[in-house]
């Protein structure tokens, strides 16, 4: 049987979205530092504000450097399209504004990063947009939770900071027989280890902030396309499948078929949010995805050391991490995960919030911060930190128990890892 | 919008200007055709500029295609006498733009129903179709694979790394999904009717209308020579040649493709 004629994927983190340039020759992907494009004509100019045409027109909606990271995760994740932003929140925030509208409703996992559990539990509803959390490991849980309103389903492919392991085909399955949506959070598996579209997901959302720029020095997000569903197949999404006056009559299933969720985003979402991706950043971000795929099988190395050290040492109460045996989903994860479930963990020190707090103090190569997916080790304790916001009684939903650690296993040698990791312990066992 | 051709619902798009009855000399009516496994969307970088642009633009999901009403029918002539009767559902004489399987139906068309076809500009096509066997086998079974092995190969090389003229999407990514959400079945019958159709050399022999030929000659799916003996037969058509397009021009040179069509109508007055 013959082979798809497409480059692998190692070849597509270098190369998707761009050649050289044809007026410099330039070999990277420059940085077009400019806010707007000058146009052929009068009609040209008309042209691109009415959607006839494509082309930039303002860096606000689009930018030649931006685009190229767009193109490229979208090839990366198998989607028809991307449209980045400047940050995951902004990312997640743009997904829903784009498909729903005041009076809908969400089914969401529980288990998702505070900052995404605060704009779906506390900030949405302020728009008229509600959403029900579920435990992430029951797909009948999101069956249940549907309501004649809801209008999306969302969870995240490994959840934060259990790493709770989806069955992005199940929840998929319970979203599409209700008619609608599955869209993930993929951040912690990234393209390499997971590619949610070809479980059936239909929109993929990251953090590129991290893993996939990997450096920790700039912030975006975006969001793929899938392009697989149906928008108009029964009109639950009329900000796709109706017309719209913001660009004179349009209906974007109509022009854009598959597309018309990247479109609409853009058109709409970027012209009136304004929560772009800079070019600078996007230059960035684009330096880390080109390493994705050697960077990641060494996370995911790295980590197995980690998982291995501490559990085998003595102030370690428990590990969460879909590798080891103990964990709910680590048959799952082997079927779904093959190149690894991804280099963030958590686990507990015995001890409480007390020893977890001299644990966080005393470590050394490890850095105490709010980010993960850094290629420098961090560690943090999201009770006190990115889960601060979250009731006792959320928290303890969420499986966040005061003695979390959450651990960031960076590129260092993983022997200087599990030693800082080793003392940090044995330190936090002296009161 | 929707419309119904010979008593069955057909949805198309117009680029959102509503198809009114007019003058077919001041505003010309076009039918845009698309290929196997496809659907109206892969004119989107034409319909919308076309009806801003003095024309009544009409990019129609074929029977059983995209968002009209089945079942797909079977052979060329089949769709030739549908593309009729569409004509006449509008209201006009219809200037054909086809694409692939989409140009074998204008062929036809014009070939059979010469009152009803005012011109025609096809792309991707040569005067045979032959279908691989592992894309014929692949469609048989409803494999994901053939959409695949499409989307690699109606594109030109440039496209194995991108640089979209839309921002932010990708063309072999977006060729995948057009082809992967099909109807079951509706791909195989394509392919197939793509592969028995014999007609094209002696349908261009017989048409006169104005006729353009867009042709890619990194076209891997129906290569330059293959458009020759049409090219000969046709022997008053325009044929413009794009050094970097493969079998999609009007996704992958969507500007020249605009001129081009906006040339052709011109001419056409």
């Amino acid at each position: 049987m013959v082979e798809p004629d497409h480059h692998h994927f190692d070849t597509r983190a270098l190369h998707a979205g761009q050649r050289p340039d044809p007026t410099t020759g330039s070999r990277a992907v420059p940085i077009h530092q400019t806010t707007s494009y000058v146009f052929d004509s009068v009609d040209h100019a008309a042209g691109l504000f009415n959607l006839e045409v494509s082309g930039h027109l303002y860096s606000r909606i689009s930018n030649p450097t931006v685009a190229v990271l767009e193109e490229r995760l979208a090839s990366l994740e198998g989607g028809v399209g991307a449209v980045c932003t400047s940050s995951g929140q902004a990312a997640l925030h743009l997904a829903v504004a784009t498909i729903l509208n005041t009076g809908d409703h969400v089914v969401a996992s529980r288990n998702i990063y505070g900052g995404s559990h605060n704009l779906l539990n506390l900030t949405m509803p302020r728009f008229g947009i509600s959403t029900t959390f579920v435990d992430p490991r029951d797909p009948n849980a999101f069956a249940s939770a549907i309501l004649p309103e809801t209008r999306l389903v969302f969870a995240e492919t490994l959840g934060n900071p259990g790493i709770e392991v989806l069955n992005i085909g199940a929840v998929a399955e319970v979203a599409h027989d209700a008619g609608l949506p599955l869209a993930v959070d993929s951040t912690f598996a990234t393209p390499y280890l997971m590619r949610p579209i070809e479980h059936g997901a239909d929109i993929v959302i990251h953090s590129v902030t991290k893993f996939l720029g990997g450096h920790g020095v700039a912030i975006g997000g975006v969001v793929v396309d899938g392009g697989r569903f149906d928008w108009a197949a029964d009109g639950k999404f009329p900000t796709l499948s109706e017309p719209y006056d913001g660009y004179h009559g349009i209906t974007f299933t109509e022009e854009f078929g598959t597309a018309a969720l990247s479109m609409r985003a853009r058109a709409e979402g970027l012209r009136d949010f304004g929560g772009c991706m800079s070019p600078a950043n996007a230059f960035y971000l684009l330096q880390g995805v080109e390493t994705l795929p050697l960077r990641m099988a060494r996370h995911v190395e790295n980590t197995h050391r980690v998982v291995e050290m501490l559990d085998a040492h003595e102030a370690v109460s428990w590990i969460s991490h879909p590798s080891h045996a103990s964990h709910p989903d680590h048959e799952l994860a082997s079927r779904l995960y093959p190149n690894g479930a991804g280099a963030i963990l958590s686990f507990g020190v015995h001890g409480g919030r007390d020893a977890g707090r001299r644990f966080i103090e005393a470590v050394d190569l490890a850095s105490h911060l709010a980010n993960v997916g850094d290629a420098k080790t961090l560690v943090i304790h999201p009770g006190s930190t990115t889960h601060q916001q979250m009731s006792a009684e959320d928290l303890a939903s969420a499986g966040i128990g005061e003695e979390l650690i959450r651990l960031s296993v960076g590129l260092e040698d993983p022997e200087d890892i599990c030693d800082d990791l080793s003392r940090a312990l044995r330190a936090s066992q002296k009161s | 919008m929707r419309f119904e051709v010979d008593g069955r619902s057909v949805y198309a798009a117009t680029g959102a200007v509503p198809i009114q009855r007019a003058r077919a000399e001041e505003l010309p009516l076009v039918l845009f055709v698309h290929g196997a496994g496809m659907d109206r969307t892969v004119w989107s970088q034409q319909t919308r500029w076309l009806a801003h642009h003095g024309a009544r633009a009409v990019a129609v999901d074929l029977p059983g295609h995209g968002f009209s009403e089945g079942p797909a029918l079977s052979s060329i002539a089949e769709l030739a006498n549908w593309i009729a009767s569409t004509a006449e559902a509008l209201g006009d004489p219809v200037h054909v733009v086809g694409h692939s399987m989409g140009a074998f139906i204008g062929l036809e068309t014009a070939a059979q129903h010469t009152d009803t076809v005012a011109s025609l500009v096809l792309m991707g096509l040569g005067a045979a179709m032959p279908v691989h066997p592992d894309l014929q086998a692949a469609a048989d079974s409803d494999n994901p694979l053939a959409a695949d092995l499409m989307a690699g190969w109606m594109h030109g090389p440039d496209q194995k790394f991108g640089l979209n003229p839309t921002p932010g999407m990708s063309m072999t990514g977006t060729s995948r999904a057009v082809i992967e959400t099909s109807p079951k079945g509706v791909l195989a019958n394509d392919l197939t009717m793509c592969a028995n159709y014999e007609g094209a050399a002696d349908a261009a022999a017989s048409i006169t209308c104005p006729t353009t030929l867009v042709l890619g000659r990194l076209d891997r799916m129906t290569p330059r020579r293959a458009a020759q003996p049409l090219v000969e037969a046709l022997g008053h058509a325009r044929v413009i040649e794009l050094a970097t397009a493969g079998h999609a021009p009007m996704m992958e040179e969507p500007n020249v493709v605009r001129a081009t069509l906006a040339d052709h109508l011109a001419a056409c007055r």
